[in-house]
């Protein structure tokens, strides 16, 4: 076991270091770059303005060079500075970070709460009224697009409340603070709740039908017993690795579910960078969810073996 | 010297936009929460080009003279004094001198000098040792010669030959005067200024936070506690945030004329209005590339258009047509409605000019059973890529196929400059209404924003004529045979003038939008809330 998490982590490295080659040079090869920007936007250029805005921001270096000082500095913990705020990196990105993280692990929280029970449910009940209703709700679950619900849920509160669940860095009661966080994440999280849903359904009808749950059964098990303890436990697998995914796809969705809500964490904040070509900034950022989405996976890897005995990784 | 304007005359000569008697005593505080349509680059006005970073950080600032904040049309007449006391013109027209306020003070707590006035246009003329990292305007200032002060409070600009219309310039948002004791750098992040406002923070696609300044020079101003600046980039949730009463203003001059009625429709009580940007939306031709170094394909493409129907569909009817300058009763300077409509193009009978321009294309060697096929470039941007959509449909009446080619914007400039267009779909703003910014910027040989490179030799003899001209009906007759020179070449064929809305709520008094630039009228020192 010990071997195998040594190698797993070397590979991390190694996974590492490549996603980080790939983010700088496709970063270059996108055509224009900060400068081009802020000139475009001034509409006029200045040849000599232009070299100099590049030699001040190191653009005139040659792309190895670029890449190595890059990694230099962040083995020295490092960011650079932002392009366009003029402020270190780490002080730009920091702040941002535990926004989009608990909205993202409420997203997930909600979309495994709500998932994986009504998965059970619908499985346990198949081809009942309930089943077809949840398999309904499931389906547009996957068809909504979380800017549209996003959009919807703003009109509905205004219309409804005359209020709008919209980012506020100084909530001033609990319901406003529960608001600014949890609705957004309903919005993110209904279609990943959809999706677990979906495979907690099909893997719970899979198991339902081994003989070992038709032996628990005769040997008198209850129904909430053998639904739970002995088949949930075996068909939660696939979900995990589902909600593992989820969690690496899930910055997608807040890209747009921030913007919609107007919050401001690292997705939309990513994506604003990228608009100006804010190197430093996208760089390290996309660095950082590589980071989360390698060990998320490792951590899924991981969890295979505490949940199902079966699994042992060994040399 | 011949002293032509004094704080207390200028005040008397102007009417206010609003009715102070009936808005009732300004109120005291309060937080004017607005939202903001991006997040601006950074906080120098004097390396930016574009409103957003205006909005924003005008409050921060002062000029030496500035438009009159509660007149909505910009004009010579409608300028004030700011940090200057009066300001005299030399009999010649070349030396325009300012007597400085006394007892100003920055921000930090330094006091403002004639020093700061010298290294701001220094600076902005690219003569000092510190340098913007860009700097957008310095053309504005090619007939400067010099900037002298005698003692701490008075400036003069030496020019090399008249030019009334700096005085305009000068008083333009764009023009805020900066300390000398604050670096560039430290100006684009932390913004000092002697404004009525002073810089809070900035959080990039976060807020902009401005606090009332305690000290302001202008007794009893602002009524404000500050300005807050929600940055929303998602245009309906900015709305909902509008109608729902979290913000007390929209974005100045951002509501889109569908928009529009959907917040009179959820917010009825709120004051809305509609008034010209003074941006156009026009053609840009690259004519010195086949085909369009053809003249005859050129005239037919000014021929083919319907520019009611643009106006009518981009806009629902709220926007106008006019040549370069902008139309009346917003502009100053437009042509007669009569000359306008003598132009090739412009006349009421768009068949006609159709019928016309197939000829034209004929003789160029292109009908129905030849049809020219071309590209039209434009930015990846709605408001340039629809029209862009009508122009293509618009052109298909001439034998010209247009194909669609959407830029983005890092890549727009690049493209235009290297001349990489047959045919582009342009914006164009301008700060001050006055024909010395729009021409010497968009017409003038070797001009970096004079996309088309269009040069002509004898208008430019006019651009000059014009520009040293201090008679203003003189000058108006220049201007406007200027303009419909430049139309009749198809030196950049103008589309439209844009009109967009602003609203606030009911208890926002002070607020007045202006009618013929969106750059100049964010001091908000008058600004006050009723609640």
């Amino acid at each position: 076991m010990f071997a195998y998490i040594v190698r797993r982590l070397a590979l991390m490295l190694v996974t590492l270091i490549g996603i980080s080659i790939i983010i700088f040079v496709l970063l270059r090869v996108v055509p224009g770059n900060i400068v081009d920007i802020l000139f475009d936007a001034a509409g006029f250029v200045d040849p000599t303005d232009k070299a100099n805005l590049e030699k001040e921001l190191g653009l005139n270096l040659p792309i190895y060079q670029q890449y190595l000082n890059w990694i230099g500095g962040l083995l020295h913990g490092d960011l650079g500075y932002s392009y366009v705020s003029e402020k270190p990196a780490l002080q730009e990105i920091l702040p941002r970070i535990p926004i989009t993280a608990r909205l993202a692990a409420l997203a997930l929280l909600f979309s495994a709460s709500i998932g994986i029970p009504l998965g059970v449910l619908s499985a346990v009940h198949q081809g009942s009224r309930l089943d077809y209703t949840l398999r309904v709700v499931s389906l547009s679950g996957l068809s909504l697009p979380s800017f549209w619900l996003g959009l919807l849920i703003l009109m509905a509160s205004v219309s409804l409340f005359g209020h709008m669940p919209i980012y506020n860095p100084n909530p001033a009661t609990w319901t406003e603070a529960f608001a600014i966080y949890a609705v957004p994440a309903m919005a993110v999280g209904f279609r990943s709740a959809a999706l677990t849903m979906r495979i907690t359904r099909s893997s719970m009808l899979e198991i339902l039908r081994q003989d070992y749950i038709r032996t628990a059964r005769a040997k008198g098990a209850s129904e909430a017993s053998v639904n739970y303890r002995h088949a949930l436990k075996n068909a939660i697998l696939p979900v995990i690795t589902v909600i593992g995914i989820e969690a690496a796809f899930l910055i997608g969705g807040l890209i747009v579910t921030e913007t919609v809500f107007n919050i401001p964490g690292v997705a939309r904040f990513l994506v604003e960078a990228l608009r100006w070509r804010d190197y430093p900034i996208v760089q390290n950022l996309v660095m950082l969810i590589a980071v989360v989405v390698v060990v998320a996976n490792f951590t899924v890897d991981m969890l295979y073996a505490a949940i199902d005995p079966r699994i042992r990784y060994g040399d | 010297m011949r002293s032509v304007h004094a704080l207390a005359a200028a005040a008397l000569l102007l009417l206010p936009a609003y009715d102070v008697a009936s808005a009732g005593e300004p109120k005291q505080g309060g937080i004017l929460r607005v939202y903001h349509r991006d997040s601006p680059g950074s906080a120098s006005i004097h390396e930016g080009a574009t409103f957003s970073i205006n909005v924003p950080f005008m409050p921060v600032f002062n000029n030496l003279v500035m438009f009159k904040q509660d007149v909505a049309q910009n004009s010579a007449d409608s300028i004030v004094p700011d940090l200057a006391e009066s300001w005299a013109w030399s009999d010649d027209g070349k030396k325009l001198t300012f007597k400085l306020k006394q007892g100003v003070k920055w921000h930090d707590g330094k006091p403002f000098t004639s020093a700061d006035v010298k290294c701001t246009f220094d600076m902005l003329m690219g003569k000092s040792q510190q340098k913007f990292r860009q700097n957008p305007r310095k053309s504005w200032y090619n007939q400067v010669e010099d900037v002298t002060t005698s003692g701490d409070f008075e400036a003069s600009f030496s020019l090399k030959r008249p030019q009334p219309a700096l005085l305009s310039l000068l008083a333009s948002g764009y023009t805020p005067v900066y300390p000398c004791h604050v670096s560039p750098a430290d100006m684009r992040t932390k913004p000092v200024g002697t404004g009525p406002f002073k810089f809070v923070e900035f959080k990039a696609n976060e807020s902009i936070k401005l606090t009332k300044n305690p000290d302001y020079f202008k007794k009893g101003l602002p009524h404000l506690d500050g300005i807050e600046f929600t940055i929303i980039t998602n245009r309906s949730t900015a709305i909902l945030g509008f109608v729902s009463g979290r913000f007390d203003m929209t974005f100045p001059t951002e509501v889109s004329i569908p928009l529009l009625k959907e917040v009179k429709s959820q917010a009825p009580n709120a004051v809305c209005v509609v008034e010209p940007v003074n941006v156009s939306t026009n053609i840009i031709v690259n004519s010195s590339a086949p085909p369009f170094d053809n003249i005859d394909i050129r005239r037919a493409l000014a021929l083919v258009l319907d520019r009611k129907a643009f106006v009518s569909i981009l806009y629902e009817g709220q926007a106008d047509i006019g040549g370069t300058m902008l139309p009346a009763p917003g502009g100053l300077w437009a042509m007669p409605k009569e000359m306008l409509e003598s132009i090739p193009g412009y006349g009421p009978d768009v068949n006609a000019n159709r019928e016309e321009a197939r000829k034209l294309m004929q003789k160029a060697g292109y009908g129905p059973d030849k049809r020219l096929a071309v590209k039209v470039a434009t930015r990846n941007i709605p408001i340039y890529r629809d029209p862009a959509v009508i122009l293509i449909d618009q052109m298909k009446n001439i034998h010209i196929d247009g194909d669609l080619d959407v830029v983005d914007t890092a890549q727009w400039f690049p493209k235009v400059a290297r001349k990489d267009y047959s045919l582009g779909l342009n914006l164009t703003g301008n700060a001050v209404d006055d024909p010395d910014q729009s021409f010497y910027e968009n017409y003038s040989c070797g001009s970096e924003r004079n996309y088309t490179n269009y040069c002509n030799r004898e208008i430019e003899k006019l651009f000059d004529e014009q520009s040293v001209e201090k008679d203003v009906a003189k000058r108006k007759k220049l201007v406007w045979e200027i303009d419909k020179k430049l139309q009749e070449d198809v030196a950049r064929p103008i589309i439209l003038h844009a009109r967009q809305g602003s609203c606030w709520q009911p208890y926002v008094k002070g607020i007045t939008i202006m009618v013929n630039s969106s750059y100049n009228g964010y001091r908000y020192e008058d600004v006050w809330m009723d609640k």
